[in-house]
């Protein structure tokens, strides 16, 4: 494993914080896990566990207030309300905490109780529980229930319909890869769950090269244990979500993902999400199939505080 | 023993679109098998080829995750609640 080029700094309006740690992530080179593919297919991670909050996530969420500031939607007296799973959570906390707004979520109840201490002890925001039956489903809806009875009282970025969502990932992610790799990428392979990260990514590199294939990587059953992915087929549909920007949809189960996870760890030292396994599983099907080409492949968060604390997924 | 079921938002359409069911059985492992005859399809999702409740998946007697008490050997009683709750990040709380 080693680090090649770091994106160039980019200054923000916070800049005067921790904040300024979004984006810029390193990119890794596999370099264990893919030593039976040609040898002129390489696969490269993005390893967005370095965002500040630990995940991809810090990127959409710190755009949405942005703009929401910008917009006045998020002005004295606000409250960020918005559904999430985890990540997004974290990162809106972590952005609140700074800028001084108070911050509810709305989250499925069966998320680990890491996330729920890192959102709700380190950074102080609200939790409201969503039924755990319904998965991310039932804290989306529950969200926009409580948006609905109060909406003078709440800025909801609503991060699976805010265009500003994906566009984070076009105007960063995609610039940062393109310029990390010189250029060179030639397939993208990304998880989807609100599909920002596919959608605004794909959109910055096919501005960049038309010929960038993507891909969209889907867990396979609609009970799944990918934390982070949308099984789209069965799931509330994103509004972000079109599927005409990428090329194909590779779905995955989650013991293969999970077994990815697994292999990450032991054979290339880095402990990665659920996501991240399955994400890794679609780009390997993607370079099984070529003679040459530069994959681009996303590590969403690191979940080492769960991992640590159940092991092997399991308790 | 009959217990309730509570399925969740996945796997409602193979109970024809219930979100709780009734079941019966003397432990888990009877209540997933009754559960499986009346709803096949279910059991598949639940567990593995080698028998296995799948890790992503926990399942609760009222309050309680099985994995703390006696797994699919766990016994129930009449008006138990049994939940099927897939896991998020690892999650073992409730």
């Amino acid at each position: 494993m080693h680090y090649i080029m770091e994106a160039p700094p980019q200054v923000t309006r916070f800049d005067k914080s921790v904040l300024r740690k979004i984006g810029h992530t390193p990119l890794i080179k596999l370099e264990s896990i893919t030593r039976h593919l040609a040898k002129d297919v390489e696969i490269y991670a993005k390893a967005e566990w370095h965002n500040v909050g630990g995940s991809v996530k810090a990127r959409p969420a710190l755009r949405m207030i942005q703009e929401g500031i910008r917009e006045g939607k998020l002005g004295r007296g606000k409250i960020l309300l918005d559904s999430t799973s985890g990540n997004t959570g974290v990162a809106y906390a972590i952005i609140g905490r700074i800028l001084g707004f108070k911050v509810q979520l709305v989250i499925p109840a069966n998320v680990c109780k890491e996330r729920k201490g890192i959102m709700a002890s380190a950074y102080n925001a609200e939790l409201i529980l969503s039924d755990p039956l319904e998965s991310s489903d039932g804290a989306i809806k529950l969200a926009q229930e409580i948006y609905r009875k109060n909406p003078d009282k709440f800025f909801m970025p609503d991060q699976y319909n805010n265009p500003y969502n994906w566009m984070a990932h076009r105007d960063t992610t995609a610039k940062e890869i393109w310029e990390q790799t010189g250029g060179r990428i030639t397939h993208f392979v990304a998880g989807i769950g609100t599909s920002g990260t596919l959608m605004g990514t794909t959109r910055g590199l096919k501005s960049f090269n038309p010929n960038i294939l993507s891909y969209a990587v889907e867990p396979a059953e609609a009970l799944h244990g990918l934390e982070g992915l949308k099984h789209m087929e069965t799931s509330i549909v994103p509004g972000i979500y079109d599927p005409s920007v990428f090329d194909e949809k590779i779905s995955i189960p989650t013991e293969d993902g999970y077994n990815m996870v697994m292999r990450i760890e032991k054979e290339e030292g880095i402990i990665v999400g659920q996501s991240s396994g399955a994400a890794l599983c679609g780009a390997l099907q993607v370079a099984e199939k070529i003679e040459k080409g530069i994959i681009i492949t996303v590590f969403p968060d690191s979940c080492a505080e769960c991992n640590i604390a159940h092991g092997d997924f399991s308790i | 023993m009959a217990v309730k079921v509570r399925i969740p938002t996945p796997l409602q359409k193979l109970a024809g679109d219930k979100s709780e069911v009734e079941a019966e059985g003397a432990t888990v492992k009877d209540v997933m098998n009754n559960l499986e005859t009346l709803y096949p399809g279910m059991q598949e999702r639940l567990y593995s080829e080698e028998g296995e409740l799948r890790r992503f998946i926990n399942i609760y007697i009222n309050e309680e995750d099985i994995r703390f008490l006696e797994s699919d050997a766990t016994p129930v009683k009449d008006g138990d609640v049994i939940s099927i709750i897939p896991a998020i990040a690892g999650g073992v709380e409730r």
